[in-house]
Parts: structure tokens; sequence; C-alpha cells
């Protein structure tokens, strides 16, 4: 297809309001960027490796995405912590990445996670990031880095959204906790 | 000798600490000499620790790599029923023997200088232990059977590995108590299999952590999420059991609230909200066990835990990493047997703990808040007195008494 660039800068575009959305605290509007029925999980690279299932997020509705930030907001302690979201560039699998068009999410977005599978208007996509934390005391450390596993369909309004984010760290290790997702 | 010097620590470092279980010096989380006292008392001491699962090393010559304390082991099938275990450190010149964290061999090979060790972790051979052309080499006298890393008993139970270096320990099972075996039997009653592992470093002394995960007065009260659910409320059915040495512990909860309370709102306290789930069906159990126990947490001391959340099952170890830091291994398990349905359960539950845990995630961090609230108080103690003074089983969770239980068991080991 010869959109590939279009597309390319589209699902950066995402990618980037993605992580501003987070950085810049508008968590009630981070599940807007997944369709209904997604999955969106964290994990590391020797789970993904080991075809282990479990992550340390593990959701599979976008009303679970709600529910984790209404946690976060009203349930949960935790010190003030903010996130600075480095995403590098989208790395499209050329079997996917074809025109997208508004209504193609219908029946391809619950897939088991096989990027690259070449559904209809399903881009398939694999993003580096890196992720520096800023502690309340001003603490800075190198939280997570790793990449982003994703499927990505344009919605019934036209709009990309996630039908999968894994995200894959590359390191076992979580500091602490984890409170903020990725 | 060692424990010559181990006395003169425990000398030291035990001054002015009272009998009784009531109170906690601060310095015990602190003084850098306790770590290496704990080192030799407790870690290499007659106590048994978590190696591995027996379902991570399902065929000879599988084996895992893990710590007893500071200590690196190895955890080794060597045949269908025997495990063997052997401290990670080459009789040569101490190099890690293994590296990685698991593999499958037919032998070790010290990646320095190539001794190698059979699967019980006997050195059975030394490269040019005769030399080059008549010259070098090791002499005559040298005997290989008095050389070898350290070897550790194993025993198991319910699928879980545990070793120890003391020749004087109890058996596994006397070491735990009929109570404790049955509460780990009840949850690991059949083959297990590993969905996934994680680790979560912690700013904090490992007992820290160990208390907290006894502490069963708190996990309403800091896990809003818990409370809000009816997860677990003090006012549901339930208690603590608590093992004869004090040493090991579960608390249960069972399903069902006794009353619609009004407990929590009645002490204005936090943990009584509005908040409710748009996804229900995180919280979508089913009682697999039979028994309306909808939460048990066990401890087997000094470093593993056993956690049944619903149907979200785990094992942790808790890791010592000096006076201030420790690491949390998080290995989540789900049956072989398990239906997509129940999988998919476990992994939606998965959310209540580890490093993002609805739950678990203030566990993280709490610990950090008491070592940096004691920082200036090696002198200072903390109270440990609700529900009474003593360590015995009890129908409440409004109690601190498994807390007490751990220093009872700790103070035996360490003599302090």
């Amino acid at each position: 297809m010869d959109d590939g660039p279009a597309t390319l800068f589209r699902l950066a575009a995402l990618n980037s309001d993605y992580a501003a959305c987070i950085d810049a605290d508008r968590l009630e509007a981070w599940p807007d960027f997944f369709v209904d029925a997604c999955l969106y999980k964290i994990t590391t690279a020797e789970n993904h490796r080991r075809g282990y299932q479990a992550g340390v997020i593990y959701a599979d509705s976008r009303a679970m995405l709600r529910d984790r930030v209404a946690a976060l907001r009203e349930a949960n302690i935790y010190e003030r912590q903010t996130y600075r979201h480095i995403v590098g560039m989208p790395r499209i699998d050329p079997a996917t990445g074809g025109p997208v068009t508004a209504g193609t999410v219908t029946g391809t977005v619950t897939g088991t996670g096989a990027a690259g599978t070449g559904a209809a208007g399903v881009i398939s996509a694999e993003t580096p990031f890196l992720v520096v934390r800023t502690m309340r005391d001003g603490h800075m450390d190198i939280f997570a880095a790793g990449r982003y596993l994703d499927r990505v369909v344009a919605d019934v309004d036209g709009a990309l959204r996630f039908a999968e984010r894994v995200v894959v760290c590359d390191s076992p290790r979580f500091d602490t906790l984890l409170a903020i997702p990725l | 000798m060692v424990s010559a010097a181990v006395d003169q620590h425990a000398e030291t470092i035990g001054s002015g600490w009272a009998p009784g279980l009531t109170r906690v010096p601060y310095w015990v989380y602190q003084d850098q000499a306790v770590p290496g006292a704990e080192q030799k008392r407790i870690f290499e001491g007659p106590a048994w620790h978590y190696l591995c699962l027996e379902a991570d090393i399902p065929n000879p010559g599988d084996y895992r790599t893990n710590v007893v304390g500071e200590m690196p082991v190895i955890v080794v099938r060597v045949e269908a029923g025997a495990v063997h275990a052997f401290e990670n450190r080459c009789a040569h010149r101490g190099a890690l023997i293994a590296f990685e964290d698991a593999g499958s061999v037919k032998e070790f090979t010290c990646a320095y200088h190539a001794w190698r060790y059979d699967l019980r972790g006997n050195l059975c051979s030394i490269a040019f232990q005769r030399g080059v052309g008549g010259k070098g080499g090791m002499p005559d006298s040298f005997r290989m059977q008095d050389h070898g890393p350290r070897k550790l008993r194993t025993e198991t139970i319910g699928g879980l590995v545990f070793g120890t270096l003391a020749t004087d320990a109890p058996a596994l099972l006397d070491y735990l108590g009929p109570e404790i075996v049955t509460r780990i039997r009840r949850v690991l009653h059949k083959p297990v299999e590993v969905i996934g592992r994680f680790v979560q470093p912690l700013p904090n002394n490992w007992k820290l952590y160990a208390e907290n995960v006894k502490d069963t007065y708190h996990a309403s009260l800091l896990h809003l999420f818990f409370t809000t659910f009816r997860i677990t409320r003090l006012s549901q059915a339930g208690g603590v059991t608590v093992s004869e040495s004090g040493a090991h512990h579960a608390s249960t909860t069972i399903a069902r609230a006794e009353t619609q309370d009004s407990v929590y709102r009645d002490q204005a306290l936090r943990a009584d909200s509005e908040f409710r789930l748009h996804d229900k069906s995180l919280l979508d159990a089913v009682d697999e066990f039979g028994d309306d126990i909808q939460l048990q947490i066990l401890t087997v001391f000094p470093s593993f835990v056993l956690q049944q959340i619903h149907n979200c099952l785990a094992v942790r170890q808790i890791v010592p990493r000096g006076v201030d830091a420790m690491d949390l291994h998080w290995t989540y398990i789900g049956f072989a047997d398990d239906t997509p349905a129940m999988r998919t359960r476990r992994l939606k539950q998965g959310n209540l703990v580890g490093p993002a845990g609805f739950v678990s995630m203030e566990d993280g961090c709490i610990g950090g808040f008491v070592q940096r609230g004691i920082a200036a108080a090696g002198d200072a103690q903390s109270v440990v007195e609700m529900g009474g003074a003593t360590a015995e089983s009890q129908p409440t969770r409004t109690t601190e008494t498994s807390v007490r239980g751990f220093w009872q068991a700790y103070r035996a080991y360490m003599g302090l």
C-alpha cells in the first residue's frame, strides 16, 4: 500500500497523544485510547518469551481500564510521582498497515496477541519506549524500558485506537510499585 | 570461629531488647551487623527455605538457581522423585557454578576453570588435573571428594521444594506443624504451572515485609480496595492460625460477611467508601476449593508466602538485600488442568496483587514509609499489642498475633 507514510504518521501521533495523556496526568482520558473489547497487559520480556500469560496489569475491557484509573484516584495509597515517556518510531508489520478507514474494527479485535496476523484494517506495530519516573522528592530513575506490541484499528468514529497493547518491559523488576500505567 | 563471631554480634546487637513479643526495637531493621547474623542463624540455620516449584524442574537435569538469604543455590531434579540442592559456588575459586535462572544440563561446569560437578553437586572432574606434558596439575594428595559446594537437605510439600543446610533441622512436616501442612495442601492439591514471574524491589528491611504479610490488622485499613469490594473486612468470618513455634501462620477469610456492618463508618475510617467497579468480572470468583474460604495468606518462616486471593494464586519469596532493601519474587501459578475460563479468571484477579496490584502496591510502599520513619529512632520500639501479648491461633483478624509469632521465632533463632 502506498499510504505507508501516512499510516506511520498517524501511529506516531497516536503514540505521542497517548504518552502526553499519561505524563500530563490526564488519566481519565487514557481508556479512550482503547476500543471497548481491548487487551492491555504489562508483562516482561522473559514472561513474553516463555509464553506466560500473566501481567502485572491485565485488562480485557475498557471498563477495566476505567476501574484502574478510579482505583488510583480514589482507593490506592502511593507517593506522588510522574512519568516522562520517550516513545520511539513505530515499526509497522508490513503484512498490515493498509488503508485504515472508519468502522474497520468490526470483529477483528479479539485476537490473542499474535502480532501481524494481517486481519483487514488492523495495523500491527512494535514501538520502543523509555519511561523516566520522577518522585515527589525529585528523585529520578529509569523506571521502565521496553516495547509496545500493538494492534491498532480505526474505531467507528474513525479514530485510531488500540485493540491490543501489550507492554513488554525489558526487565522483570518493578521498583516498589507500578501505579500509573505505562 | 564463625559461631563465636555471631555470638559476639548477638551480644552486641541484642542488648536492651527486653523479653516478650509486644515490642520490637527499630535497630533490628537498621543495624549493619544484623544481616550477617541472620544469614548464619536463620538462612544457614535450622530453618527451611523455599527453593522452587517442582513444576520448575520437571525432568532429570532441569535446574533453577535461587538464593537462601545471601547464599546462591542450585536446585536440580536428579531423577524422578529426587530433587537435590547445593550452594552455587565452585569449590575451586568460589565462582558461581550456574549463572542462568534456569536450564537443563547433564552436569555442571564452572565457567572459570571448567571444574565439573554432577547433578548432586559432587565435584567429579578437574581440568588438567594431571597437568600438561607431565608438568603442572594438582598434587596427588588432592582428593576431589573432600571438596565441593555445601549441600542442602531438600523436602517437598504440595509441589513446593524447601531446603536447609542444617543437619539438625527437624523434618519439613514437623517444622511446619500439622495445621500449616493442612493449609498448604488445601491450596496445592494438584499439579500447578507457572503463569508469570515478577520481581518487586522494596526499599525496606526484609522483616518489615515479613511482618506486613502476617499483619491481618492492616489489611482492611490500608487496602481500601479490599474493604470496599468486601474481599475482606475484619467483620467477615475468619481467623489466624499460628504454628506452635510461632514461626508460620495462615490467615483466612470466609466468603460471607457475618453482618452488614457499620464498623468502619462508625469510626470514620478511610476504608469505607462508595467506590464501585465498572467491570465486575475482576471479582468473578468461584469457590474452587469448596470451603467458602475466599482468601488465605500463609507464611513459612522466614521468607515464604503462599497466597490464595479468590482464584489468584501465587508464591512469594522474600529476598533480603542488605539492611534496608529487599526483593520480593512473585511467581503466579495456576493449575495444569485449568479451563480457559478459570485461567482468564486468574489473569484478571492478578490485578489485585504484584507490583501494580490494587491491593499489593500499598504493601510495596508501606515498608519504605516505616524504614524512613524510623531513621532516627534506632533506640525506640514499635508496639505489637493488638490481640494481646502472645502468639497463639485466634478466631479474629483484629490481632497482631502472627506478627508476634514471627518475633518469637526470630528471637529464638537469633538467640536475641
